[in-house]
Parts: C-alpha cells; sequence; structure tokens
C-alpha cells in the first residue's frame, strides 16, 4: 500500500502507455480480447485516481503526491509530478473519459489494435500534461497528446480526414513553437525547468539574457504561450481547425478532443500564465475578453448555422468554451477579488462540464451515425418515435449543454457570469446573446433529429434506425449520472476547485 | 415533523416520480399515473399541512418558516440555498397543490384512459380513435394517449419544478424551478412532436421566453455581486435596499434598484408573455389541454408574476421601474382582449385572455397594489385553470362526437362548430360559466369580481387615472368575449352533427371542474375590502394576510362609488352585449369581429419572423460560418498554408534547383568535366613531355620558393 501511495501519479501516467506496449505483443486478429484489453488497462488508472481523489486532502496548498526523479540532470529538468485541485479535476476527468471513449469505440472493427494503442498513449499524453510539475516534462507530454490524435483522424476519420488531420496538427504545432521557445527561455534564464522553483524564483529574476532585459523576455515569453494556449482551447479566432478535427475525427476521438484535449489549452492559461503572468495578464485580460465573447456568440451562431449534426456540435464548444475563457480573463483582470475567484472556480468547473456533456453529445451523434451513416441534419427527424431511449437520453444531455438549471452546465455557467459581471460588464451582458442562441442550436439539433412526423426512411428495412444498445446506454450512464449530481450538489467537486484556487490566485 | 423539513420535502414527490416513471414504469400506464396523481396527492397533503400551519401563526411575515444549507462555495464563503414559507409563499403554495392535483387528476381521462388502443396510433401524434365492435356494429370511440406514460413523467417534472420554485428561499432556486418549468412547457408544447405545429410551437416558446430568461440571469449576477448575496431576507435588508435606490448606475438614469428590477422584469415579460413577448403564449395552446391549464394559466405563467410580487421591495424602489411595469401591463391587458375577441379557437380566446389578465396582474404591481396582484394571481389561477379544463373537457366532448359522427373534417377546437352543449355536457357548462363570470368579474359572487374590484380600486385611489381607464376598457372586453365564448360554445343549437352528438366527460375530468369552480366563486369572499359599500366589514383576510409580508403593511384603498360602478358596467355589460350579439350568430361569416388584423394578431408573428428570425437565420448560416469562418479566418489560414508552399517552391526551384543541384552541384560536375577533358591532351604517354612538364613546374616551384623565402 505504501508503494501505491508514494507512486500513484506515475503509475497513473504511466500504467495507459505500458499497457499499450504490452498490447504489441497480442495477436491483432483478436478484436474482442484487444477491445477488453483496452478497456481494462484504462480502466485501471481510473479507480487509481479514485483513490486520489479521496485521498487528496482538499484543505492543503501546493502540490500533493509530489514525485520527482532524475531526468535530464545535465539541464535542470526531471520529472517532477504532482497534483493540486486544479490539475486532480482534469486528472479524474481524463481517466473518466477514456474508458469511456474506449467502451464508445468496441464498434470499431478497423486495425483494433492500433486503435487501441493510440487511444492508451494518448492518455498517458494528456494526463502528463496536466500531472507535471516540470516544464519541459509538460512539454514534450503536450507533444505526445497530439500524436496519437492526428493518427486517430487521419487512419479513422470520416470524408475530409486528410484535410482536418493535417490542420489540427500543423496548427498546433504551430503553437507548441512559441511554447517551446518560451519554456527554452525559462529553462535559461532560471537554470531549471521545475515550475515549483521557478514560481518561487520569479519575481527576483532581474538582469540581462542573450541582451535583452528580463522583462521584455518575460513578455516574449508570455505571448509565446498565450498564442500556444490560444490554438489549443480554442480562443475565437484561432477555432477553426476544431470544428474540422471533431468532425472528421472517430467518434471516441471526438469524445476526448472536446472532452479533454481543449482543457489542455485553459489548463496551460491557468497553470503557467496566469500565476506567472499576473502583470501582463491583466493588461491584455480585455483582449481576452473580448475573443472570449467573440467566441460565446459567434461559436453559438456558427452551430446554429450548421446542417451537420457532428458540425453543430463541435462549434457548440467553441461557445462553451468561451465562457471558461470568459471566467479566466476575469479572473486575470481582477486577480485576488472575491469575484475574480469565483469566476475561476466557474471556469474550471465549466472544463469539467463541458467534458461530461461534449462527450456525451460526441458519443450521441457518432450512435445515430453509425446507424444511419449520414450527419445531414436534414435527412433526420421524426426519429423519436423510433428511437425513444436514445432521444431521451440525446434530449437530457443537450440541455447540459445548454445550461438548464438543475444539470451541471448552469453552476459553471452562473459561477461564470456572476464572477465576470462586475468586472467585465459589458462582455459579460453581451455573451448573454450567445446564451440565448445556445438555446437556439440545441434545439434546432432536437428538432432536426427527434421531432417532426415518423421518419419513414429511417423506419423499415434493412434502414431500420436500431435503438441505443446496452453497452452504449453503459457509456452514457455515467456521464449522465454525473451531470445530475454536479447541478444538484456541485460542492464536493466545487470545494477542491475553490480551495486551489483560493491557494494559486 | 417540524415545519421546515416538511417544507423542504414538498417538492420531492414530483421528482421521485419523474425518475420512477422514466426509470421503471414507463412501460405501465396505470402504474404511471398513479405515482403521478400520487405524487401529486403529497405534495399537496404537505402543502396544505404547512399552509394550516402558516396562518397559525400571527406574526408569519416577521418570522417565517425558513431553513437554508450551504451550496456552493464561492472564494471564502458559500452560496446558501433554501426554503422559506412566509405569507405570500404560503398563499401561493395553497393555489399551487389544488391547481396541480386537480389537473393531473384530470389528465387521466383527458388522456384516454380506460380506453383501447388507436388503431393507427403513433407516437407523437394525439390519439386517433379507436374502432370497437358493439352490439353487432363497429363505430369509433377516443383511444388513449400513446405515450400516456410519458405525459404524467412530464407534467410531475414540472411540478417540481413549480414547487420548488414556491418554497424557494432565494433568486438562485427560484430560477432553477423557473427553468425546469420552462424545459416542460417545451416539451410538453412539443408533446405531439409529429405535428409541424407543435414542433415550431415549442421551440418558440422556449426561445421567447429565453430571451427573457437571460436578461433576468443578469438581473440575479447583478443582485448577487452588489448584494453579496441572493436570498430574499438578505436583499430586503433596509440598509441594503436603501443603498440599492440611491447607487446610480450609466443606463437610462437609472438606480440600481431599478436596473435590477428591470432586468428582473424582462423575465417576467417572457415568462408571464407579456408585450412584447406576448407571442409565444397563443401557439402554445398546441399541446394537449391540462398542459395548457397548467402551465399555460394556472402555474408557470402566473411564476413571472409571482416573482415580481417576490421582488416587490426591490422593484418598487424606482419610480421609473415602475412606470415602465405600469405601462406594460395595461397595454398588455387591453392589447391582448382585442385580439381575443376574433378568435375561434376556444382555447387561442383563452390563451390571449391569460395574457390579457396577466397584464392586469403586471399593471396592478406597477401602481404599488402589491395585494390586489397577489389576490388576482391566485383567484385568475383558479377559474383560468377552470376555463381551460372546461374547455379540453368541451373538446373532448367534441371529439367524441367527431368520431361518432366520422366527419373528420369537424375541427373539434373551433367554436362555430359548436353550440348547444349545454345540454349535452351540464356538468361542462355549468362549471364553465362559473369560470367564465369570474373571469368577466361578475358581481358579488366571483372571486374574479373582487379581485379585479381591487385593482380597479388600487389604480383610481392612487391616482393613476390612465391605467384604471385602460384596465376598465379591457374588462368590458374580457366580459364581452367571454360571453361570445360561452354563447357560441353553449347556448342555442349545435351547428354541426359532432356538436349534437358531444359527451359528457368521464368523472376524472369533471370531479377537478367542480373543485375549482368551487374556489372560482369562494375564494373571492377571503379578500373583500373592509369598508366595501361604506360598511364596516372584518378586515380583509386576504390584504392582512399577504400584506404582512412586506416590512410596512400596505394601507388598503379607501372604497369608491365610482370604481365599484365601473365595475359593475363593464362587467354586466361586456356580458349582455355578448350575448346580444351572438346569440344568433351561426357561422364565422357572419361574425362581424373577424377583422383581419385582430384575427392575425396585428401580424407580430411576420413583424418577428421578418426582424428577427430570418435575419438572424442569415447571420448565422452565411455571416459567421460562411463568410467569416470559412471564407476569412479558414482564407487567411489557406494563405499561410500557400504561402508556406510558395516559399517552399521557390526554395526548391531558385535555391535548390538552381543554385545547389545546378550551379553548385551540377557545375561542380561541370567543371570537374571541362577540366579533365581539357588536361586530357597533357596525358599523351610520350615520357619526354612528361619529363618536360615535370622539369618546368619544378623550376617554377623553385623560382616561387625562392622568391618567397628570400623576399622574406
Amino acid at each position: 500500500m505504501d508503494f501505491l501511495n508514494t507512486h500513484l501519479l506515475s503509475l497513473i501516467l504511466f500504467f495507459p502507455a505500458v499497457s499499450a506496449v504490452v498490447m504489441l505483443f497480442l495477436p491483432k486478429d483478436e478484436a474482442k480480447l484487444l477491445r477488453w484489453f483496452a478497456l481494462v488497462a484504462s480502466l485501471i488508472p481510473f479507480a487509481l485516481s479514485l483513490a486520489l481523489w479521496f485521498g487528496f486532502n482538499p484543505s492543503a496548498a501546493g502540490y500533493q503526491f509530489e514525485e520527482k526523479y532524475i531526468w535530464y540532470a545535465a539541464i535542470g529538468s526531471s520529472l517532477h509530478l504532482g497534483v493540486d485541485g486544479l490539475s486532480l479535476t482534469m486528472v479524474l476527468l481524463t481517466t473518466l473519459l477514456t474508458p469511456l471513449a474506449i467502451l464508445a469505440s468496441f464498434s470499431v472493427t478497423d486495425r483494433v489494435k492500433p486503435y487501441m494503442m493510440l487511444f492508451l498513449f494518448l492518455e498517458t499524453g494528456m494526463l502528463g500534461v496536466f500531472m507535471a510539475v516540470d516544464l519541459l516534462i509538460f512539454f514534450v507530454f503536450w507533444e505526445i497528446g497530439l500524436v496519437p490524435m492526428y493518427f486517430l483522424i487521419n487512419q479513422w476519420g470520416s470524408a475530409n480526414k486528410d484535410y482536418a488531420s493535417l490542420k489540427f496538427m500543423i496548427y498546433t504545432m504551430g503553437g507548441s513553437l512559441g511554447l517551446l521557445l518560451g519554456i527554452q527561455l525559462l529553462g535559461a534564464l532560471f537554470g531549471t525547468f521545475d515550475l515549483a522553483t521557478i514560481t518561487a524564483k520569479w519575481t527576483s529574476a532581474q538582469g540581462f539574457l542573450l541582451g535583452f532585459p528580463i522583462s521584455t523576455v518575460k513578455t516574449v515569453i508570455f505571448w509565446a504561450f498565450v498564442i500556444a494556449f490560444a490554438i489549443k482551447v480554442p480562443i475565437w479566432p484561432f477555432h477553426t481547425w476544431l470544428p474540422d478535427a471533431h468532425t472528421e475525427a472517430p467518434t471516441a476521438g471526438s469524445m476526448l478532443l472536446a472532452g479533454v484535449l481543449l482543457k489542455l489549452g485553459a489548463y496551460g492559461f491557468l497553470r503557467l500564465v496566469l500565476p506567472l503572468y499576473p502583470e501582463q495578464a491583466k493588461s491584455f485580460a480585455w483582449a481576452l475578453a473580448l475573443l472570449a465573447t467573440a467566441a460565446i456568440i459567434f461559436g453559438a451562431f456558427a452551430a446554429y448555422g450548421q446542417t451537420d449534426f457532428k458540425r453543430l456540435v463541435a462549434y457548440s464548444s467553441v461557445n462553451h468554451m468561451g465562457f471558461v475563457v470568459l471566467g479566466i480573463a476575469a479572473a486575470a483582470l481582477a486577480a485576488g477579488t472575491a469575484d475574480a475567484r469565483i469566476a475561476m472556480n466557474g471556469a474550471i468547473l465549466q472544463m469539467f462540464n463541458h467534458g461530461l456533456s461534449a462527450a456525451g453529445m460526441f458519443f450521441l451523434v457518432g450512435v445515430i451515425y453509425e446507424r444511419t451513416h449520414t450527419r445531414n441534419l436534414n435527412e433526420f427527424g421524426g426519429l423519436f418515435p423510433l428511437v425513444p431511449i436514445y432521444g431521451g437520453i440525446l434530449i437530457f444531455t443537450s440541455m447540459a449543454s445548454l445550461g438548464l438549471p438543475g444539470l451541471n452546465g448552469f453552476v459553471s455557467e452562473f459561477l461564470v457570469v456572476r464572477g465576470s459581471y462586475p468586472i467585465l460588464t459589458p462582455y459579460t451582458a453581451i455573451s448573454m446573446l450567445g446564451l440565448l442562441f445556445t438555446g437556439a442550436y440545441i434545439l434546432k439539433g432536437i428538432k432536426q433529429v427527434l421531432h417532426g412526423p415518423m421518419n419513414e426512411q429511417w423506419a423499415h428495412g434493412e434502414h431500420k434506425l436500431t435503438e441505443i444498445n446496452t453497452r452504449e446506454i453503459i457509456v452514457m450512464a455515467p456521464l449522465m449520472a454525473l451531470i445530475l449530481v454536479i447541478g444538484i450538489w456541485p460542492a464536493w467537486i466545487l470545494n477542491v476547485i475553490n480551495n486551489a484556487v483560493m491557494h494559486l490566485f | 415533523m417540524t415545519t421546515e423539513t416538511l417544507i423542504w420535502l414538498i417538492p420531492l414527490p414530483p421528482i421521485l416520480a419523474f425518475f420512477l416513471i422514466v426509470l421503471f414504469t414507463n412501460r405501465n400506464k396505470a402504474l404511471s399515473h398513479t405515482i403521478a396523481v400520487g405524487a401529486a396527492f403529497l405534495s399537496w397533503l404537505g402543502g396544505m399541512i404547512v399552509f394550516a400551519r402558516a396562518i397559525g401563526v400571527p406574526e408569519l411575515g416577521k418570522e417565517p418558516f425558513a431553513s437554508s444549507i450551504n451550496w456552493i462555495p464561492t472564494a471564502d464563503t458559500w452560496l446558501k440555498i433554501g426554503v422559506l414559507i412566509d405569507p405570500l409563499s404560503a398563499a401561493v403554495l395553497f393555489f399551487v397543490a389544488w391547481t396541480i392535483l386537480m389537473i393531473f387528476l384530470y389528465s387521466v381521462g383527458y388522456s384516454n384512459f380506460g380506453q383501447p388502443k388507436g388503431d393507427h396510433d403513433i407516437a407523437g401524434l394525439p390519439p386517433h380513435g379507436a374502432t370497437i365492435e358493439e352490439h353487432g356494429h363497429k363505430h369509433m370511440v377516443p383511444s388513449i394517449e400513446p405515450m400516456y406514460s410519458r405525459f404524467f413523467a412530464f407534467i410531475s417534472l414540472f411540478a417540481f419544478g413549480m414547487f420548488t420554485l414556491v418554497v424557494s428561499d432565494n433568486l438562485l432556486t427560484l430560477f432553477v424551478g423557473w427553468e425546469i418549468m420552462g424545459l416542460c412547457s417545451y416539451l410538453l408544447i412539443g408533446f405531439w412532436y409529429g405535428k409541424e405545429s407543435a414542433r415550431n410551437a415549442a421551440i418558440k416558446a422556449f426561445m421567447t421566453t429565453r430571451i427573457g430568461d437571460v436578461f433576468m440571469l443578469l438581473g440575479i449576477a447583478f443582485i448577487y455581486s452588489a448584494t453579496g448575496s441572493l436570498s430574499y431576507h438578505d436583499i430586503f435588508q433596509p440598509q441594503v435596499l436603501h443603498t440599492l435606490a440611491t447607487v446610480p448606475t450609466p443606463i437610462f438614469g437609472l438606480s440600481a434598484a431599478g436596473l435590477m428590477g428591470l432586468l428582473l422584469f424582462i423575465g417576467t415579460v417572457g415568462k408571464s408573455a407579456q408585450f412584447p413577448l406576448h407571442v409565444w403564449l397563443p401557439d402554445a395552446m398546441e399541446g394537449p389541454t391540462p398542459v395548457s391549464a397548467m402551465i399555460h394559466a394556472a402555474t408557470m405563467v402566473s411564476a413571472g408574476v409571482y416573482m415580481v410580487i417576490r421582488m416587490f421591495p426591490l422593484i418598487s424602489l424606482d419610480p421609473h421601474t415602475m412606470t415602465v411595469i405600469a405601462v406594460i401591463g395595461s397595454f398588455t391587458a387591453l392589447f391582448a382582449a382585442t385580439i381575443a375577441v376574433a378568435q375561434n379557437d376556444i382555447k387561442r380566446v383563452l390563451a390571449y385572455s391569460t395574457i390579457s389578465q396577466l397584464g392586469y396582474m403586471i399593471a396592478a404591481l406597477g401602481v404599488g397594489a402589491y395585494v390586489a396582484a397577489a389576490f388576482h394571481l391566485i383567484t385568475h389561477a383558479f377559474f383560468k385553470a377552470l376555463l381551460f379544463l372546461g374547455s379540453g373537457s368541451v373538446i373532448h366532448g367534441m371529439e367524441h362526437g367527431v368520431l361518432h359522427t366520422g366527419d373528420h373534417g369537424v375541427d373539434p377546437q373551433n367554436m362555430f362548430n359548436m353550440g348547444g352543449l349545454r345540454k349535452k355536457m351540464p356538468i361542462t357548462f355549468w362549471t364553465f360559466l362559473i369560470g367564465g363570470f369570474a373571469l368577466s368579474g361578475f358581481p358579488l359572487i366571483t372571486a374574479g369580481f373582487w379581485s379585479k374590484d381591487e385593482i380597479f380600486t388600487e389604480a383610481f385611489g392612487s391616482g393613476n387615472t390612465v391605467v384604471f381607464v385602460v384596465l376598465a376598457l379591457a374588462a368590458f372586453l374580457t366580459a364581452f368575449y367571454t360571453m361570445r365564448q360561452i354563447t357560441l360554445t353553449f347556448l342555442g343549437k349545435p351547428r354541426t352533427p359532432a356538436a349534437e352528438h358531444a359527451q359528457e366527460t368521464p368523472w376524472t375530468m369533471t370531479v377537478p371542474l367542480i373543485v375549482l369552480s368551487v374556489f372560482a366563486i369562494g375564494y373571492g369572499w377571503v379578500g373583500i375590502p373592509e369598508d366595501f359599500l361604506g360598511l364596516h366589514l372584518n378586515p380583509s383576510w386576504f390584504h392582512e394576510f399577504v400584506g404582512s409580508t412586506l416590512a410596512v403593511m400596505p394601507e388598503a384603498v379607501p372604497f369608491s362609488w365610482i370604481v365599484l360602478g365601473t365595475s359593475l358596467v363593464v362587467a354586466l355589460g361586456g356580458l349582455f352585449v355578448g350575448w346580444l350579439v351572438y346569440r344568433n350568430v351561426q357561422s364565422a361569416a357572419e361574425d362581424k369581429l373577424q377583422i383581419p388584423v385582430l384575427k392575425n394578431k396585428y401580424y407580430f408573428d411576420e413583424i418577428y419572423d421578418f426582424l428577427f428570425v430570418k435575419p438572424s437565420y442569415w447571420f448565422a448560416e452565411t455571416f459567421v460560418y460562411q463568410w467569416m469562418d470559412k471564407g476569412l479566418i479558414d482564407g487567411i489560414l489557406h494563405s499561410f498554408g500557400k504561402v508556406t508552399t510558395a516559399i517552399g517552391s521557390a526554395v526548391r526551384n531558385y535555391i535548390d534547383l538552381l543554385i545547389i543541384n545546378r550551379t553548385v552541384g551540377d557545375g561542380t560536375a561541370h567543371i570537374t568535366q571541362w577540366a579533365g577533358r581539357n588536361l586530357r591532351p597533357i596525358q599523351s604517354g610520350r615520357i619526354q613531355q612528361y619529363m618536360l612538364v615535370s622539369l618546368i613546374i619544378l623550376l617554377a616551384i623553385a623560382g616561387l620558393l625562392f622568391y618567397v623565402l628570400v623576399r622574406v
């Protein structure tokens, strides 16, 4: 037990990757074995992260469950892992969504082995970013997460996959470039990549680097970070890779893209940009708020203008992540005040909540796509009498996405609005227009898929639409349960987030 | 059990019923409705016990039943939620519990429980009827609703929302209940989603009310950040109110309190279907009739008014906001009444009547008549629920006739197809008459008279003559269209064979009608003003009770003969004229009031469609998606790609190919080749020549060395 406690993070982190390597030696034709192996391999980290969650002390400051191993001593980088309330929430989200995504992929029959392996590698990549307390490690995992997703889109995606995967890869790489540069500069400045040390020494750094004053260097790093994270979130107008990548990715890929990968960008803002650059963040917060408002409004409108069901859901991510960014902007502008902390609580909870509802929505789109091989909203309509259970689940999840009070999205959006209202009044007020149109596109989705006279095209013969099956319900059940629980009793998770926010900002 | 615990428990049975029906009993219709009605009964029971205890507390306004818990951690403090029963919410709880229970019971009969399955019924469309064989010949009878269990699940969820809203002690859970009701309204309007009209009406209702809701949420955020709390108790602290009333805002010169009030009020405009967001309510009649009665007459639309009454101490601080409220309310009251006179659908008349009556309450609040608004809210809930259920009963009876005659071209909701129903459906007729008279404000006996009279008195007494006149005009129209409705539906002779074969509905539908008609009469008597007719009666119980919710008990406005006279003239006059005009009208063609502008509701749907709906669609699809995202942003991105490709091919063509390959690479080879070719002649194979060349080179080097070394 002691070993478990002291190595919990590295176990969670590397278990999926090691399992993926083990999978290499499994026979490639035994699809059933491969699927179950991958599922179990992703369930163990989930179980471990539950242990992590319950072993975590929310009221303590700083990182917990820290581990440090020598990695690249010559340049001052070590494998330093740790979690606080902020990263713990994201770790939980990741380890929860990965098994669900793998379970969702049980219907994949094409090259099951590499497919499942990529998911496991992806999980390690994402977890590493959240756990890293060392900037170089942060970057390494950041890039590791990118590669499996590229192949998942490129190999298992739908019609326009080449364009989408290339756009996704190049765009994110373009951001990573600045991120790497920024991290290198920090390493050069402080002689270490350890985030805890850098944070501690932050203000004491004086003088020149490569002939430039430190303050200039810091501003350069600030912008390098901001652009990298802005692309990843994505903040409007860096968002156009998202609808393409999400739409073309296989269902489970979209689930993780929307569920976790987008959170990496927001996490970067919270972990690096805001704590390290309170001054710069404060002076550019208005721009961030403006872009957040644009994302909320234009994201909602663009979603409303879609005829492709999956693209509609993809654009809803732009809309929802806009609230995360609005919260971050408010927090940056008024750091230290209660309003800022409330906005921050809202932003972090919104990250978690969006992970649940977006993953659910993408999965539900996938369920129907798998059966009909189309995502065109105009070909649906009147499916409710054919698939009543699916319809009920879709309405439930859509309402979570819409931010219906009583479900999770409302709590986080309300906190963001409440926190940013006194700080960024006009932006918040205009963002409410986006909230209005969130309703419009969600209802459009329900109307075009479920409502209407019974759809004869999918009612008979070989095209007969079959009801959502047990496995698919099992994928949705945990998501729906959490959506409801957080909507009714958010304190259990907000308590962890709130404590982290109190310590961090 | 303590009263506080009981209050917490009131909303729970319906939500449990919802989950039970959805998850477990959805295939068993009898079990589903038993659970739903049972849950409504439990909530009703809890509500009655709480109400009984509440009226037993002498100073309930000062010391209400209240209890709260920590809900959300916010920085270093908590956002609390809790329950509260003060005189206002006790009075509201009373009517909500009664109407909900009655409507649940009514739904059993309305959805044709006990009838056979339909011949061709499918989920998503109203039941079409079933063929049965009796005494050797076949005939059609109504069939059971195919989504019977789902209906009870939805209305249970709705009941949860309404009870939550009523027992809340804060704006946040009020908003939660408010939105859950909005969802249920959407789901139930679109209950028969197979109909295109229902599909669109559902979205229209949700979106229109949501316009109000986002403003309301903004108002809530404003109140929360300004006062640090959302509980009524904290917001209504005198010093907090004083600050809010004095702090200015940059918008329209309103005080903070005024702006908050205005934002919240916009929420009410949406929810209570006030002008200019009234357009959704008439279309909402696409839903099953119990839904129209419960959601779109008695409870949900009343919730908007309830919220303004609840927040009255805050909203009433700014006279500008109060003026806006009074203007919107009285305008809506008259405007909707004018539309109602030209409608032929029995439910649509009631829908416009609801909008108009809600306008009365809003106008009352605008002139500061706190108690009168609450009073009319409650009496209206009773008699309007009664009227809607009555109209549902009429439609049901007509549907029976339509199925019996087999003439499916007859619209069972069009009043011109009815006539003479008083003999076929006596219980429905008498209860509808009571409801209609209450709505018209028939003097002394009906509840509507007392509550409407109080609004007139307050409007007149507070010097708002314009409001008074407008409301009086609206009251005349109300009595007129109500009598038109009663005359066309129940009096005279049947105008179609379907009406001739209409049949009284089962007990599950008539019992609620009878119970509600008791309240439609009796509830007025709890609010008879003390100095009515200049007499010295007992103080009005309702005024004393509900008025004590406020920190300062509002003064009762003195009795006025002018007001009473007006009240009598408009009510009786309207009823009489309505009867006079319509007693002999046989078809819509003979009706002089079928004026296009009224029939088409002043073309608001068309105007909104042109101004808002179509442009947003264009903005979303063409501007944002096609032009901005696909054109501009992706265009810039792709141009990066193009530039990179151009740079790449330039590097390839002009550097790699030209300089490196051709010049350096190939060039080196060329030079080597050239040199080799040209040096070939000296390798002739003749020794003498080699010797000679060696000697020359040797001498040249020696000379060079000598020259360099000696010079240095």
